[in-house]
């Protein structure tokens, strides 16, 4: 028998061992019967990979800085806890704890997929539009009629632009 | 509510008029995406999530494949309901458990659904019978392009489309084939198919995802990881898996055949009796008739056409189903009668099994 190996969350004697295979890599946690239970390792329907990495994570840095996301509130604890960021100004703030967890769990730790372009284009316009419009505005208020002309054209071009473009796709 | 989804005679799942494929029962592509500019839905308050909700539906519903398609909100769905739409892969037991502001789009041939307020504010689902990734994908993706066009969604350069749970970062993409392996089950293979994908990164589950067994010889299996390669690189190192499995459960079933030849013409020619003569049948046992079923197709010893009756059958013989069939309250007891009714009178239509077949097959 091997020797008698502590909980990883809470010291006492560990009963239950888990190991898993990700990326050619072994994983081994060991979980006492209550945190075992408390983390759903024995719950088939509730367990994933996931939650446990982000929760091996939380018990190795207990002295770890505090950060919270300025949009919607997540705390460097609620991300432990669940393993879930709240919201996409979460991936800015959270970074540097997102990276580490990131290694073990894909391919890869940069985005090397779609980009979604039809988004970005869209913005993009919506961009140039708004700084058009505003200087168009500014240019009548000035009398500058000439110029007015001008800009309109170019907002007229942006949207007739935009709109063969919904019509083909 | 879900009536005429029920009723519908061009579902793509339960009323496919194409003969099928052996061993692959279908293929489904997901994309979770979010917008930028609210809370995911566990971190939502309830207006962000009815916010998200119509913002989302306004934008889905103008989509071509939605203009004959339906909404169903959660809240107004019963449990039986929700369980049917579960057990047809349309939305995630996830979804069934979410506060108000979910809901789900669902189109007319049941090939794409789109479900609003799950882990995810938009989890995109298109799906096919037999063996089509890359179709799939290519409709998938447009979709996913079309949607782009009037909403803004989450997205980092280094990240890739931002979720919820870092698992799904990236091309938040999961591309799954149900396969059928009796072959693999019998020979007693499937645990070291299971031990060397999942070391592959690739995930194994049972016909109703993580936590099912995978009663009737059905497996999930799909990609778990999603960050790092771009969306073609996952499928294609998914589909060579996937076809080397298919391989694998082939020579399985011919070498099970060539060496326990009497023992497996004998469970199958029983299990043809069983469906045709059982009055009592519970959903386990069922499902591994109908296996026995399929694999009966495949060896030519009944119909082709038969094919998509047996995968119809699977799921319509699903706890659910036989209820919803039946209306309201009906006791599990009373299910597993309805559900030997059933399959007494699909399976009295067909022809006897043709026994002769094989002997050309080894």
């Amino acid at each position: 028998m091997a020797k008698n190996l502590k909980c990883s969350h809470c010291n006492k004697l560990a009963t239950v061992h888990l190991t898993q295979i990700v990326n050619s890599k072994i994983i081994k946690v060991d979980l006492c019967e209550a945190c075992a239970q408390a983390k759903g390792v024995t719950d088939p329907e509730g367990f994933s990979l996931a939650d446990l990495l982000s929760k091996t994570n939380l018990v190795s840095e207990p002295s770890e800085a505090q950060l919270e996301c300025s949009e919607c509130g997540l705390t460097t604890a609620d991300f432990r806890r669940t393993g879930r960021l709240g919201c996409a100004s979460c991936y800015q703030t959270f970074a540097p704890l997102v990276r580490p967890v990131l290694e073990d769990m894909h391919a890869g730790t940069e985005h090397n997929g779609k980009i979604p372009e039809v988004a970005f284009t869209r913005q993009h316009s919506q961009a140039e539009l708004d700084t058009l419009e505003n200087a168009l505005q500014r240019a009548i208020a000035e009398e500058a009629y000439e110029e007015a002309a001008r800009f309109r054209d170019q907002i007229q071009s942006i949207k007739d632009a935009a709109e063969s473009e919904a019509v083909h796709s | 509510m879900i009536e005429s989804l029920i009723k519908s005679d061009t579902a793509e799942l339960t009323q496919s008029t194409k003969k099928g494929a052996p061993v692959v029962l279908s293929t489904r592509v997901r994309l979770a995406r979010n917008l930028a500019n609210t809370p995911f839905p566990e971190r939502a308050s309830s207006s962000q999530r009815s916010d998200t909700l119509s913002k989302c539906a306004e934008q889905i519903a103008s989509l071509g494949p939605m203009q004959q398609g339906a909404f169903f909100d959660v809240a107004e769905l019963s449990d039986l309901e929700k369980q049917v739409l579960v057990e047809r892969h349309l939305i995630s037991r996830e979804l069934c458990e979410s506060e108000s502001g979910s809901g789900v789009f669902i189109n007319k041939d049941q090939t794409c659904s789109v479900m609003i307020n799950e882990e995810d504010h938009l989890r995109i689902q298109f799906l096919k019978t037999g063996f089509n990734l890359r179709s799939v994908w290519k409709q998938i993706d447009r979709f996913d392009s079309s949607l782009e066009g009037g909403l803004d969604v989450a997205f980092s350069h280094e990240f890739g489309y931002l979720t919820a749970c870092p698992t799904n970062l990236g091309t938040a993409l999961r591309a799954s084939v149900m396969l059928h392996l009796p072959g693999l089950v019998i020979s007693d293979h499937m645990e070291k198919v299971i031990r060397a994908v999942n070391q592959l990164g690739i995930t194994v589950r049972g016909l109703y995802g993580e936590g099912s067994d995978a009663t009737g010889h059905v497996f999930q299996i799909s990609n778990q990881q999603t960050l790092g390669e771009s969306e073609e690189a996952i499928m294609s190192r998914l589909g060579n898996v996937f076809k080397s499995i298919i391989d694998h459960e082939i020579n399985a079933r011919f070498k099970y055949l060539e060496e326990n030849r009497a023992r497996l013409l004998d469970q199958i020619g029983r299990a043809f009796g069983v469906l045709q003569n059982a009055h009592v049948l519970n959903s386990n046992e069922a499902l591994n008739l109908l296996s026995l079923m399929r694999l009966a197709v495949d060896f030519g010893m009944l119909p082709e056409d038969n094919r998509s009756d047996v995968d119809r059958l699977f799921i319509e013989c699903q706890p659910g189903h036989i209820q919803y069939a039946a209306g309201e309250g009906i006791e599990p007891a009373a299910r597993d009668l309805s559900r030997a009714d059933k399959l007494r009178k699909e399976f009295m239509q067909l022809p006897s099994l043709d026994f002769d077949t094989v002997s050309d097959l080894t």
